[in-house]
């Protein structure tokens, strides 16, 4: 058994009290009775309720735990909740608060998040909520067998594979296998698609991959010298224009990015030629044409293929684009049609926001994700973009401490590593590697309400989303 | 029988001082006094005490569609708003009209006048997408001509011949997730129900003796307090291979709730966090599931045998699979209910909704013709009455209940009790000081009358539907449409 991968998460304290989902409500006419309904609170939360005066925020609006008998005990009936308006307002359509809420606290603590009470969400939604991930049964045990989770790896590998070995008449090996570097989990760090990275973000960014095992991709403009321990996971992305002046990293480090464009394959080959074991990613961009342009790179030999979706997960240039786990869907299958699959890597990212979204992309086909703003909203980024208008952040990302935001991170991933090998588990796979395109082990809302729904009442009039 | 089951209604006020309430209604300073809203409010909303008032009883106010003391004070002193707390009460599938009727129900045996919704909550799919068809045809039943029975056995074995007088009965749960008075109040009403509550797995407390006809034991992975006598007490014994909420995952008892009353039951140190393994690692198979099947049966022969799955894409086979190793009940537990801690990533994701596990498993049986042989049983998101009767009419016998007995003890959904100390409104929890919060005596009471509102709901729709029996309505699929959908 190989070492155990492990991620040292420790609980982590927001900088800022973080946005609560609701606001107490305080009437007057209070009795001041001698037992009040507010001494008598389970968790103590008006006992340790601060005011928060930069933010003007109470704490109470992040603490209270929605039991209500604070409400339904005081004697003078003053006490009440309602939704905070600055919570809703958190976020965007995908990005929804609740998922910028998880975040947080898992960057806080590096904990799965568990409750009671069974599922409170909606019944299927849009987007990798319009599917379900499925477990194993007793008639039909684990794939892999019965194993303790400590055996359940969630390694890749990132480069290109060989479909055959070929031997000389002697037996010794003729083929060279192509350079590959196996991470501890199926994640690349990508590019934030905004928020302005200071040294310290970017050193703890780094720091954390470093600790982690994660390869970070950095515009080789934004490479700087103190990166230089790190190099083991840095991966420079280039241009063609970029890699004229910038190419001398790529002597130290084992991974790098090219954009694509035609005939990229060339900047591949001078990658090659200056460090021939450096393992190159090409970032192309998921649109219409990426099942054709993969297949096309697949086969002049492309190792890792990043497909980048929009930080929804939409498709590019598209009137109704795709969500990216269909698109990836289609080009994991169009791979294995040609039956060159498992030649390549693939990456996806965009819209990569909580650990089921991982399992399931990967379920959808890729190899592993790029993941970017979980990392940002691991650091208490509050998505109001007022960064891209050169505005003052509210969580003043610029005063951030390295260490801090480095440990955020940490427990981030901590908690997705968990919770993937929870999700892994019930399925009963062993391995990162062998859930690639497993839709054995899914369930597609169109396909299951089609199957049964669909039989008994006719056609759909709405699409459900 | 059909009619004298249950417990007289009495009403089971909520333990709170405030009850909470949909709507808010202010009286300003220019109320005079005079007592109009005394007078024309049907609803007791509005109350005296000698010459000044009562705080009113918003609760039970049925909001804009009565108005009738907002407009009729002749000061204009009264105004009524929705109340901003049930924007925070409750979730998608337990909105916040849904806890507030349900506990309505729980308290009076009754609907809710209007101004709640009762039948369906807001989770955009399955249950809640689905509505009754009544013909226009009206039929002369009267409500005594109808049965809401269902048999357990139809096997047609040796084994006891049980019927149950509704066509529900009680989840599992177990003695340290929940108080004990939520258990012993739950067998309570299974016995004046002629039903059926279950340990879940965590031992058979002694308490529990004088129900032994209406309990059923679970075994479980973690074989926590299963012993033979356990076993010979009672009629219906329940594997449990998996749970909808997080089926693939065994179950998890926090360290904080294993109080040394828990750890003496399940022969555990007190104060460490329990796990049961996941699967039952002597079962692989349906032949090693026959196994457990005839030990049992070695220990009591006639007794009921439940399997208990949860809802992957082949639950149709496991269904199947089940029957044939000699199961009497299939309980498929789908993926939405669940009242124990899970992680979130497992709660959302790792099975099939009920809904669409009950056609699917209804329709295979049918198939292989062996529908009429064996007993399905469906939980994990059954809410109401409604729900009740949409499940049974897309394919399962019965339901089985668990949160929904947990809202009517004033459960508010705050997911809180895996934590701390547990349920701090002292229905999942084992903490001294937590769990005497109610007493069984209340807990049966108000779990009794949200069945009685429930039956009433269940036999008004048979007699819309013209069926004398709630046993004609399994699988009758054609009484139901999806909104979504064209009519076919
Ligand atoms: S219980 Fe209510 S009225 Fe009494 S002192 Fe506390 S807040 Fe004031
Ligand atoms: S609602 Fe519950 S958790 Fe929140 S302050 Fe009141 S008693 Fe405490
Ligand atoms: S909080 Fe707002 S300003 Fe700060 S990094 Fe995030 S999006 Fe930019
Ligand atoms: S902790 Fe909250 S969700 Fe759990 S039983 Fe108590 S009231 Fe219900």
């Amino acid at each position: 058994m190989p070492e155990k991968y492990h991620i040292e998460v420790k609980p982590t304290s927001p900088r800022w009290t973080p946005v609560g989902k609701i606001s107490a409500i305080e009437k007057d006419g209070c009795f001041g009775c001698a037992r009040c309904a507010k001494k008598s609170c389970v968790y103590d939360i008006y006992r340790n309720r601060k005011f928060d005066s930069k933010q003007m925020c109470d704490t109470i609006d992040y603490l209270c735990k929605m039991c209500f008998r604070c409400v339904q005990e005081c004697k003078g009936r003053i006490l009440s909740r309602a939704v905070n308006p600055e919570f809703l307002q958190l976020g965007d359509q995908y990005w929804k608060p609740n998922i910028i809420a998880t975040i947080w606290y898992q960057a806080e603590t590096g904990k799965i998040p568990v409750s009671g009470a069974g599922y409170r969400g909606p019944f299927s939604g849009p987007g990798f909520d319009s599917m379900w991930t499925d477990m194993s049964e007793i008639v039909r045990p684990t794939r892999d067998g019965i194993h303790g989770r400590e055996y359940i790896s969630t390694s890749i590998d990132l480069g290109r594979k060989l479909v055959r070995l070929e031997f000389a008449k002697d037996n010794s090996l003729i083929s060279m296998p192509p350079p590959i570097l196996d991470i501890p989990m199926p994640i690349i760090f990508n590019p934030f698609p905004w928020g302005k990275i200071n040294k310290n973000v970017r050193l703890a960014l780094t720091n954390a991959g470093f600790s982690l095992g994660i390869p970070m991709i950095i515009e080789s403009e934004e490479y700087f010298d103190e990166l230089r321990p790190y190099d083991s996971i840095i991966m420079p992305q280039f241009t063609p224009k970029s890699f004229e002046t910038h190419k001398n990293i790529l002597k130290r480090v084992r991974l790098c990015e090219f954009i694509y464009e035609d005939s990229i394959m060339n900047y591949v080959s001078k990658a090659k030629e200056i460090n021939p074991q450096v393992i190159v990613s090409i970032r192309v961009k998921l649109n219409k044409e990426a099942e054709v342009v993969a297949q096309q790179l697949t086969q002049e030999g492309a190792e890792i293929i990043h497909l980048y979706a929009d930080y929804q997960g939409k498709e590019y240039e598209e009137a109704s684009p795709r969500f990216i786990k269909d698109a990836i869907r289609k080009v994991h299958l169009r791979l294995v049609e040609m039956q060159m699959r498992d030649e390549v890597t693939i990456i996806a990212s965009g819209g990569i926001g909580l650990a089921e979204h991982l399992a399931k992309i990967i379920i959808c086909g890729a190899d592993g994700a790029g993941i970017d703003l979980p990392l940002l909203i691991a650091l208490e980024c509050r998505l109001c973009k007022r960064c891209t208008n050169n505005l003052s952040c509210p969580v003043e990302m610029e005063n951030i401490d390295t260490k801090w935001a480095t440990q955020r991170m940490i427990n981030l991933i901590g908690a997705w590593h968990s919770q993937l090998i929870e999700v892994m588990g019930a399925m009963g796979i062993r391995e990162a590697r062998r859930l690639r395109g497993e839709v054995g082990r899914a369930m597609f809302f169109e396909d299951v309400e089609k199957e049964t729904f669909g039989q008994l009442f006719g056609g759909r009039q709405k699409d459900g989303k | 029988m059909a009619n004298n089951i249950g417990m007289e209604v009495k009403i089971a006020p909520s333990r709170f001082r405030n009850p909470l309430s949909k709507y808010i209604i202010r009286r300003s300073p220019r109320c005079t006094k005079c007592g109009k809203c005394v007078e024309v409010c049907k609803f007791g909303v509005h109350q005296r005490s000698g010459v000044a008032f009562c705080r009113a009883q918003e609760h039970r106010c049925i909001g804009e569609s009565c108005n009738a003391c907002i407009e009729q004070c002749p000061e204009k002193a009264l105004s009524l708003a929705v109340n901003p707390l049930t924007a925070v009460l409750g979730d998608y599938r337990w909105t916040s009209d849904l806890i507030l009727s349900t506990w309505y129900q729980a308290e009076t045996g009754k609907l809710p006048p209007v101004g709640l919704e009762y039948k369906v909550g807001n989770s955009g799919g399955g249950f809640d997408k689905l509505r009754f068809k009544f013909p226009k045809e009206k039929f002369n039943l009267k409500p005594e001509e109808i049965s809401t029975c269902i048999p357990l056995n139809r096997k047609g074995d040796n084994a006891h011949q049980i019927e149950i007088g509704i066509p529900i009965y009680g989840g599992g749960m177990s003695f340290g997730s929940v108080s004990l008075s939520t258990m012993l109040g739950k067998a309570k009403t299974a016995k004046f129900w002629n039903t059926f509550t279950c340990t879940g797995e965590g031992g058979y407390p002694e308490v529990l003796n004088p129900y032994d006809n209406h309990v059923i034991t679970q075994v479980a992975t973690g074989l926590f307090g299963v012993r033979e006598q356990t076993i010979q007490r009672v009629r219906i014994v329940e594997f449990k291979y998996a749970q909808g909420a997080k089926p693939g995952l065994g179950g998890h008892l926090l360290g904080d709730k294993n109080t040394p009353a828990v750890a003496a039951m399940r022969e555990a140190v007190p104060g460490t966090s329990l796990f049961s393994p996941f699967p039952f690692h002597s079962v692989y198979s349906v032949e090693d599931h026959k196994k457990h099947v005839d030990w049992i049966k070695a220990i009591n022969p006639a007794v009921l045998v439940s399997v208990k799955v949860s809802t992957p894409t082949d639950v149709d086979m496991v269904a199947i699979g089940s029957y044939y190793a000699d199961a009497h009940i299939i309980h498929l537990d789908g993926s939405y209910g669940g009242t124990g801690a899970a992680p979130d990533i497992a709660k959302k994701n790792i099975a099939m909704p009920i809904e669409y596990a009950i056609p699917k498993v209804h329709r295979f049986l049918v198939a292989e013709g062996v529908r009429d042989k064996v007993t399905l049983m469906a939980s994990g998101g059954i809410r109401t009455a409604h729900d009740v009767a949409k499940a049974i009419a897309l394919g399962a016998d019965g339901v089985i209940i668990g949160t929904a007995e947990l809202v009517a003890l004033e459960c508010v959904r705050c997911a809180n009790c895996e934590s701390g100390r547990g349920c701090v409104r002292g229905i999942a929890t084992t903490d001294p000081e937590l769990s005497v919060m109610f007493d069984a005596e209340w807990a049966a009471q108000r779990i009794s009358n949200l069945l009685t509102s429930w039956r009433n709901q269940l036999v008004e729709i048979l007699q819309h539907l013209g069926m004398k029996s709630i046993t004609e309505l399994v699988g009758k699929t054609d009484c139901l449409y999806h909104i979504d959908y064209e009519e076919k």
